[in-house]
């Protein structure tokens, strides 16, 4: 007899703090506001930390007897229950803890917006769903959560929604997130129809009991790499993986912690820990397997390009953020799930890191994004410069920081697939580690560029009473107050440390009991790869990572003779590389390309066809046409009552004729 | 002996008759002499029948006579009512035209 958990708790203490924020927030002062959002949060993350207390003691992976049933029509049958195990405690731990040090951030940075309590309802709101994600035990339950938090994106991104650039980001991520939502929801009714059921352990267990139907060969296997790809289309919305990716670079129109929380620490990793998840079915599914890791190795390197042109320096965090998630789909492509939990984890702490920075940055310098109207800051805002070094050192992957660790067992589980996967990820990691070193310099040193009594306020700066310990004058540039420096300080810890976890496969072997079959599965469809490996042995892996910490400290080194020694010359070579340096500024012209191809002839067809043909000439006509009819009738008959008492009595007498003469036809009728 | 339907027809024609000058009448008095045209129009068609009924020998021969003077009465009170009233509306409004007496229309 397992425990129950009450692991739907978990979840509802943010619903609560929402609701209560959402519903009531308007009356309650700032101060009031961030308690709930606060206290809700933190009750969630000590509950998280409870059942790690507990953990020891649980069977896994432990299933919470169903809160109450959803669905059920014949033998199929959905509940409503959460489960857990080494995975979803891995990310019910970022979430919760990760979440809750941006709640803490969120309390200073937003405290001169207006909107206080919309933005801590959403931000609960956001994570209710991401903990009915993380914490769900079927797909249906999962995609509950999928679904919610692409509408806390949705709600967040447009924050500030009388900005238009807001508004129309907005909109942007959740459609984009629609067309990946689709491919999710087609592979849960081919789940339907093959296995007859959502729970993760009644498919998983189908799938191992019944190898053969299953296998590569039979007939099941199409079944199954049809489900895995459709599983991976919605990923790649949510995860922001090419072709679905550009919703991400434009979603930084919201709030900074926003873009710390949701498109990088918690929310875009829902995809890999989706495919993760579903790691059985990807592994009997090779080819999906393989687009896996394309789609994977691709994003990295094509998202690290254009970071490296972009000015604004959300944006490279958000291209980075793209490039870090293609890192980790490629690891889940070569069937190293827990190196791509991994990275995810440390990706959490280093980029959720780096974001807040930006952000404190950002409000250091009074709402300017743009690195060329930086520099110079290092003096001004010691703590984010420390902490902001910490990350990019972290991301740079250069030990012992924890990206180190991660982006190493990546690099070297890629290796033994693939050596082009291996190749292209370390030019990736070159590349990851110039662009930020890039950003690093242009931000921190050199002189100050902007204008020197910058307005202060980002978005639309509501009334503005003074936030605790910030009652110093708005003049110049100045560091941000201690509750956002604290979660910059805890961050900066955890990416230092974060990655010792994974010396010696610590972190491996936790996950081991969740993904005990990847490693059978790489020796089976990988041609013995895993086996190469090992045979060339330690010595490999250590030339490997020393040529990857080469990569990165090339990165930094470029970077500094660039943009510290050398700052006229970053001119020089994009102008001798024109064309490629116009491409990349401008994203490739993706954007463009799907507005040609996509947007604007669904534009005109919309135009044209569902709004004038069928919305007007079908629906409306409809409508209208009865409505008008009903009116000229009534129109025509409203003359019958004109208060003339003869017309009434003529009336009465046709009438009454009409009677006289339906009776003697009645009475002629009948013999 | 003449036949029933007669009379009926007759009868037929005389409320029409009172009908039609109801509705197309604008004088009051013509109105009310209409209605008193429609009265003996079925005051017709009673007695038509009370008589065809007798001589057929049914019982109580007589109850379409009395309904027929029910009616008188009824008539003779209300040409009273109603002359007198059509006399105050007179001198109140000095006109019959009841398109003009028509201050209860909305």
């Amino acid at each position: 007899m397992t425990p129950n958990l009450h692991l739907w708790i978990i979840p509802i203490l943010p619903l609560a703090g929402a609701a209560i924020n959402g519903l009531l927030g308007k009356r309650f002062s700032r101060q009031a506001v961030a308690a709930v959002a606060l206290g809700f949060c933190f009750a969630a993350f000590a509950m998280a930390l409870w059942i790690v207390a507990q953990f020891s003691s649980l069977t896994l992976p432990h299933l919470d007897p169903p809160l109450a049933s959803w669905l059920r029509s014949g033998d199929f049958n959905v509940n409503f229950s959460f489960a857990i195990d080494q995975l979803s405690l891995v990310m019910l731990l970022v979430v919760t803890g990760v979440g809750f040090l941006i709640h803490i951030y969120s309390v200073g940075y937003m405290w001169e917006e207006g909107g206080y309590y919309r933005f801590f309802s959403y931000l609960n709101l956001f994570m209710f769903f991401m903990l009915t994600l993380v914490l769900a035990s079927n797909y249906l339950v999962m995609f509950v959560g999928w679904e919610g938090v692409g509408l806390a994106s949705y709600l967040l991104i447009g924050f500030w929604f009388t900005k238009e650039s807001a508004a129309a980001a907005g909109k942007k991520a959740f459609i984009v997130n629609r067309i990946g939502d689709f491919g999710f929801l087609i592979a849960l009714f081919l789940m339907i129809t093959q296995f007859k059921s959502l729970d993760f352990s009644h498919v998983f267990g189908l799938i191992t009991q019944h190898p053969q139907q299953y296998s590569v060969e039979a007939s099941g296997a199409g079944v199954l790499t049809a489900i895995a790809l459709l599983l991976m289309v919605g990923a790649c919305g949510k995860s922001a993986q090419i072709p679905l990716y550009v919703w991400l670079p434009d979603a930084m129109e919201g709030p900074t912690p926003v873009s710390a929380l949701i498109h990088a620490a918690t929310m875009v990793t829902a995809g890999v820990y989706m495919v993760a998840r579903s790691h059985l079915i990807f592994e009997r599914a090779p080819s999906a397997l393989t687009v896996v890791a394309i789609i994977g190795t691709l994003t990295a390197f094509f998202a690290a390009t254009i970071g490296i042109a972009q000015t604004d320096i959300k944006k490279v965090l958000a291209y980075s953020t793209i490039s870090q998630l293609g890192y980790m789909f490629l690891a889940c492509g070569v069937a190293a799930f827990s190196a791509g939990i991994f990275h995810l984890m440390t990706h959490a702490f280093f980029k959720g890191l780096l974001f807040l920075a930006a952000g404190s940055v950002i409000h250091a310098v009074g709402g300017e994004q743009d690195m060329r109207k930086m520099g110079g800051l290092w003096r001004t805002i010691p703590w984010t410069f420390g902490t902001m070094t910490i990350a990019t050192i972290a991301i740079a992957g250069i030990p012992p920081f924890a990206g180190f660790f991660s982006k190493d067992e990546i690099l070297w589980r890629a290796y033994q697939a693939n050596w082009i996967y291996w190749l292209v990820g370390l030019v990736t990691a070159f590349i990851t580690s110039f662009y930020m070193f890039r950003l690093w310099f242009m931000t921190f040193f050199g002189e100050y560029r902007g204008e020197a009594e910058a307005s202060h306020g980002h978005g639309m700066a509501g009334e503005v009473p003074a936030p605790p310990g910030h009652g110093h004058g708005h003049g110049g540039i100045h560091e941000s107050p201690k509750v956002m420096l604290v979660p910059l300080v805890i961050l900066a810890v955890l990416s230092f440390v974060g990655g010792w976890i994974g010396i010696h496969h610590h972190f491996d072997n936790f996950l081991v009991p969740v993904f005990q079959s990847s490693a059978i599965a790489a020796t089976t469809f990988e041609g013995g790869a895993a086996t190469r490996g090992d045979e060339e042995g330690p010595g490999l892996e250590t030339t490997l990572m020393v040529v990857s910490v080469a990569a990165g400290i090339l990165g930094f080194l470029l970077a500094f003779l660039l943009y510290n020694r050398k700052p006229e010359l970053p001119a020089r070579i994009a102008a001798s590389v024109h064309g490629l340096y116009t491409a990349v500024a401008n994203k490739y012209w993706i954007d463009e390309l799907y507005a040609w191809i996509f947007v604007k002839p669904l534009i005109a067809i919309s135009g044209v066809v569902f709004w004038r043909g069928i919305d007007q000439g079908v629906i409306d006509a409809t409508l209208d046409g009865s409505a008008d009819t009903a009116r000229e009738v009534s129109d025509n008959l409203r003359h019958m009552q004109s208060g003339n008492l003869r017309s009434y009595a003529g009336w009465v007498a046709i009438g009454a004729t009409a009677v006289i003469i339906y009776m003697v036809w009645v009475g002629l009728r009948t013999p | 002996m003449i036949p029933l339907s007669y009379y009926l027809v007759l009868s037929a024609i005389l409320f029409a008759c009172g009908v039609t000058g109801f509705l197309i009448k604008r004088n009051i008095i013509t109105i009310f002499m209409s209605i008193e045209l429609m009265l003996n129009g079925v005051n017709l068609s009673f007695v038509a029948f009370a008589a065809k009924w007798a001589l057929l020998g049914k019982s109580n021969p007589l109850s379409g006579q009395v309904f027929v003077f029910f009616v008188m009465v009824v008539a003779a009170a209300e040409a009273a009512v109603g002359l007198a009233i059509i006399i105050a509306v007179y001198r109140t409004r000095e006109t019959l035209n009841i398109d003009q007496v028509n201050l209860l229309k909305l």
